[in-house]
């Protein structure tokens, strides 16, 4: 409420704290955000790193760490798994680039709340503070995964790490949806109210579509994971029965009487679907943006890919049970499920062919972001065509919970949204740091993360199908997982190799920083607005004057053009030749 | 394909050739203090309630759904060897609860005084700041005090509600009821508060002088939040008290 009578044309601070650290600017919140995410995808990198090595190496010692024992393997596996698909997936995308780009995009000098955006990164900063704690309190980090299952994760006593460590876990993740709640609130606030003259809800750059219905899925699902994480909480601390069953632990008898575990599961995954499209959608968003600028030609179905957007949306919402087939569900349930959620394949096959159609017999100028938006086509289409077999309830009793499952949502939420991050960060750089990152060492980059990626996730459907379960420790143990071990040890191989090729990208990033060539204000010869002002923008983003926009986001090749693009600023083409 | 036609001189952002658009439209209504809209603030913030409204209530529909589906499930009783109802009736202490609701209600009605005053008298600024017009000193009913000490009075009831609940022997883990309506009431009881700590915080604006719009401002997107809790608190009410 305080921020309501804000003036969001606040003038530039001058102190350092006021103008770097509590800073109301949302282009600086951006950056704030990016390197949250950043330090976060490290962090999470790292962990992946020792779970792979641990996989092949089962009882070896590692130096500093020392033995990794199999609860520590599963705390490892949901600190992965929630650092990346909250503070990585989650943030970066949006609360990142959306905050950097959306406001400059549709012609606005700030975000409708700057105070709330101020205030929706630092609780998101406080979130991840208190979830890295967990590593530190006794017991450890929790075991119960990234989707916290209960009862595991609802009994203090279940094991390791589910005392005090999983209620910092959960006490992060309720932060992370207020901060997340604060953020859609502004996103959708912005775009509605904050377009410039002429910006027309047809003629926002497919990125501001993306971002905002991503705000709108958050808008809605974060609230009923936070009152889903409550309910945890009272279970885990005032013993309360909602989630928790009679339970036996270690031959005690728990307090608790009839709760449902199933409760959690539906409250969760009617969460987390969604989720994994708020993952998703800016990635789509840039993906298009960049296929478009760097074909030079327009998007191929500028409104199919906003229909298709809203269509994802809107269906996302109704397959939460595709996650619970497994669970005993009536099966008649599971059928309307399975449908629903083959249905999302449509929306999503549209998009990928416009992707294609708009490369096609374009004149493709091939540098790093548009290697890795077309990394990001492919990878969506190699993961998404292992969801219709998912989403068959007779195929997922076999691949439920196997390697299959951890191919699937790796290469199409994990790499896939990453390569649209990856493609954004070369692609906007140039305009947020005013210097141009290095061509050859981004398509360095680019090739050894392509394959590696799929040399670590290709082989695991593989390992799925022969039967290899996912989330255990150790497979050395079982006869016929012993079989598939060498397939593990090259999955480890290939991780270490495209691990490395990381720091190509760090070094990159920060040697382009500071001693980049400069960029000019349109290095890539787009067309949205934040090409029309000065690189890096100034304080009010445009400086002093508002933007007024003729044209749509993607005019690329209009013949009877001096150039070969016109901007949205530019006069309008002929309205009666315009589509 | 379209054509190029131009149809205007080029009037880039940034580019100097022409002179400045003058500020206008979907809300980029000019960067600087001198000449703020303030009807465009108002939007703003009220469209910025309406999406908190849609996500508060997100929360209290999942609570809603959790509470439908533990109560009709059944659960196993080791003694019995069988599946038996567990839910376990609490007696409300419905008067109490009664009061409450009127005290509520009543606050709601002194919220919109504080509202309506608060609009006219920004709708009247102009006038007031027109040398030698005076229109007294309109308005002093303090509606918003009263809203407040109506607010923590609601507060003040759940408290006792909860400890005759207490006194009855039912707590929060005594039986999924009961886990239900302190959860249910106290998640409500929270957003209230949120909703008085608002309400202070316009009171404040008023004490620094803030010019009446922005108080205006504040006082409206805050009388239609406190709006909502009302609504919520009857919707809880009616969920604890008929759905049994
Ligand atoms: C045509 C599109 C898709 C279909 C039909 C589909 C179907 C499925 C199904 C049925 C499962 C459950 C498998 C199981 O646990 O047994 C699943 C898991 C998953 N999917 Fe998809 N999916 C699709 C697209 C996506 C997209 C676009 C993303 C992310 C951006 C995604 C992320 C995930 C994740 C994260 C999981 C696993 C969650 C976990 O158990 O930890 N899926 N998918
Ligand atoms: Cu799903």
């Amino acid at each position: 409420m305080a921020t309501t009578a804000t003036v969001h044309a606040h003038a530039a601070p001058q102190g350092f704290i006021r103008k770097y650290i509590f800073s109301l600017d949302h282009k600086i919140i951006g950056i704030q955000y990016f390197f949250l995410a950043l330090t976060a995808v490290w962090i999470g990198m790292f962990l992946s790193l020792l779970m792979r090595l641990h996989l092949i190496f089962p009882t070896a010692s590692l130096p500093l760490i020392g033995e990794i024992k199999p609860e520590q393997y599963l705390s490892l596996l949901t600190m992965h798994g929630t650092i990346m698909v909250f503070f990585v997936l989650t943030t970066a995308p949006q609360g990142g680039f959306g905050n950097y780009f959306l406001p400059i995009q549709i012609g606005a000098p700030d975000m409708a709340f700057p105070v709330l955006n101020m205030l929706s990164f630092w609780t998101t900063f406080v979130a991840f503070v208190v979830l890295i704690c967990a590593f530190f309190v006794q017991g450890g980090a929790p075991l119960h995964g990234w989707t916290g299952y209960p009862p595991l994760s609802a009994v203090q006593s279940a094991g390791p790490g589910e005392g005090l460590g999983a209620d910092l876990w959960i006490t992060s993740i309720a932060i992370f949806c207020i901060a997340s709640l604060l953020g859609a609130l502004n996103f959708l606030t912005t775009t509605l109210d904050m377009r410039a003259k002429g910006m027309t809800l047809m003629r926002m750059p497919l990125t501001c579509w993306s971002w905002f219905i991503t705000a709108m899925l958050g808008l809605l699902a974060f609230g009923v994971l936070l009152s889903a994480g409550i309910l945890l909480l009272l279970d885990r601390n005032l013993g309360t029965s909602f989630y928790v069953p009679l339970v036996v632990v270690n031959g005690q008898i728990m307090g608790h009487k009839g709760g449902s575990p199933l409760l959690w599961q539906h409250l969760f995954w009617f969460f987390g679907h969604p989720e994994v499209y708020i993952a998703i959608l800016p990635g789509m968003g840039v993906t298009s943006q960049i296929l478009s600028t760097f074909s030079r030609k327009p998007i191929f179905g500028y409104k199919a890919m906003v229909y298709a957007m809203l269509a994802i949306g809107f269906f996302g919402f109704m397959v939460w049970g595709h996650h619970m087939f497994m669970s005993g569900m009536s099966p008649y349930s599971a059928f309307a499920f399975s449908i629903l959620t083959m249905c999302i394949g449509v929306p999503s096959a549209i998009k990928t062919f416009n992707w294609l159609g708009t490369m096609l017999k374009g004149r493709i100028r091939f540098k790093s972001p548009m290697l890795f938006a077309i990394g990001f086509v492919s990878l969506f289409v190699s993961g998404g065509l292992s969801g219709p077999f998912l989403a068959q309830p007779v195929l997922d009793i076999q691949l439920h919970d196997t390697y299959f499952v951890v191919g699937h949502f790796h290469l199409i939420m994990g790499v896939a949204a990453i390569f649209g991050m990856f493609a954004a960060t070369y692609y906007w750089v140039p305009k947020m740091f005013g210097r141009m990152m290095n061509e050859f060492w981004g398509r360095i980059h680019f090739f050894i993360t392509f394959i590696g990626t799929y040399a670590i996730f290709m082989p695991m459907h593989y390992l799925g199908i022969a039967g290899g379960t996912r989330r255990y420790s150790q497979y050395t143990e079982v006869a016929y997982l012993a079989k598939l071990q060498p397939i593990h040890v090259f999955m480890t191989y290939a991780a270490i190799i495209t691990i490395a090729a990381q720091f190509i990208f760090v070094i990159n990033l920060f040697w382009s920083i500071f001693k980049g060539p400069k960029a000019s204000d349109n290095p890539w010869e787009a067309t949205t607005l934040e090409w029309t002002t000065a690189t890096p923008p100034p304080h009010d983003n445009f400086n002093g004057v508002t933007p007024v926009v003729h044209n749509g986001p993607y005019e690329y090749g209009v013949p009877g053009a001096a150039r070969d693009y016109v901007m949205q600023t530019d006069p309008a083409i002929s309205s009666a030749a315009a589509h | 394909m379209a054509t190029y036609i131009p149809t205007r001189a080029i009037d880039h952002a940034g580019h100097d050739q022409e002179p400045p658009s003058p500020p206008q439209s979907g809300g980029g209504e000019g960067h600087g203090d001198n000449f703020p809209n303030y009807g465009a603030r108002l939007r703003r913030a009220r469209l910025g309630l309406i999406c908190g409204i849609v996500t508060v209530s997100m929360l209290f529909i999942s609570l809603t759904s959790a509470y439908i589906v533990r109560r009709g499930l059944p659960t196993f009783d080791e003694v019995k060897q069988g599946y038996f109802r567990d839910w376990g009736e609490v007696p409300l202490p419905w008067l109490l609860l009664a009061i409450n609701t009127a005290i509520l209600l009543l606050s709601s009605i002194t919220m919109e005084g504080a509202r309506r005053a608060i609009t006219r008298r920004a709708a009247l600024a102009p006038v007031e700041s027109i040398p030698g017009i005076s229109l007294g000193e309109e308005g002093s009913f303090p509606w918003l005090a009263v809203t407040i000490v109506l607010g923590f009075g609601f507060l003040l009831g759940q408290w006792l509600a909860w400890g005759e609940l207490k006194a009855r022997g039912f707590l929060v883990n005594t039986n999924p009821d009961s886990s239900f309506i302190y959860l249910l009431t106290a998640a409500h009881a929270v957003h209230l508060f949120g909703g008085i700590v608002a309400m202070l915080w316009a009171g404040i604006t008023a004490l620094l002088h803030r010019p009446v719009e922005v108080r205006r401002i504040a006082i409206d997107v805050t009388a239609w939040y406190w709006h909502f809790m009302a609504v919520l608190w009857i919707y809880i009410f009616a969920l604890l008290g008929l759905m049994r």
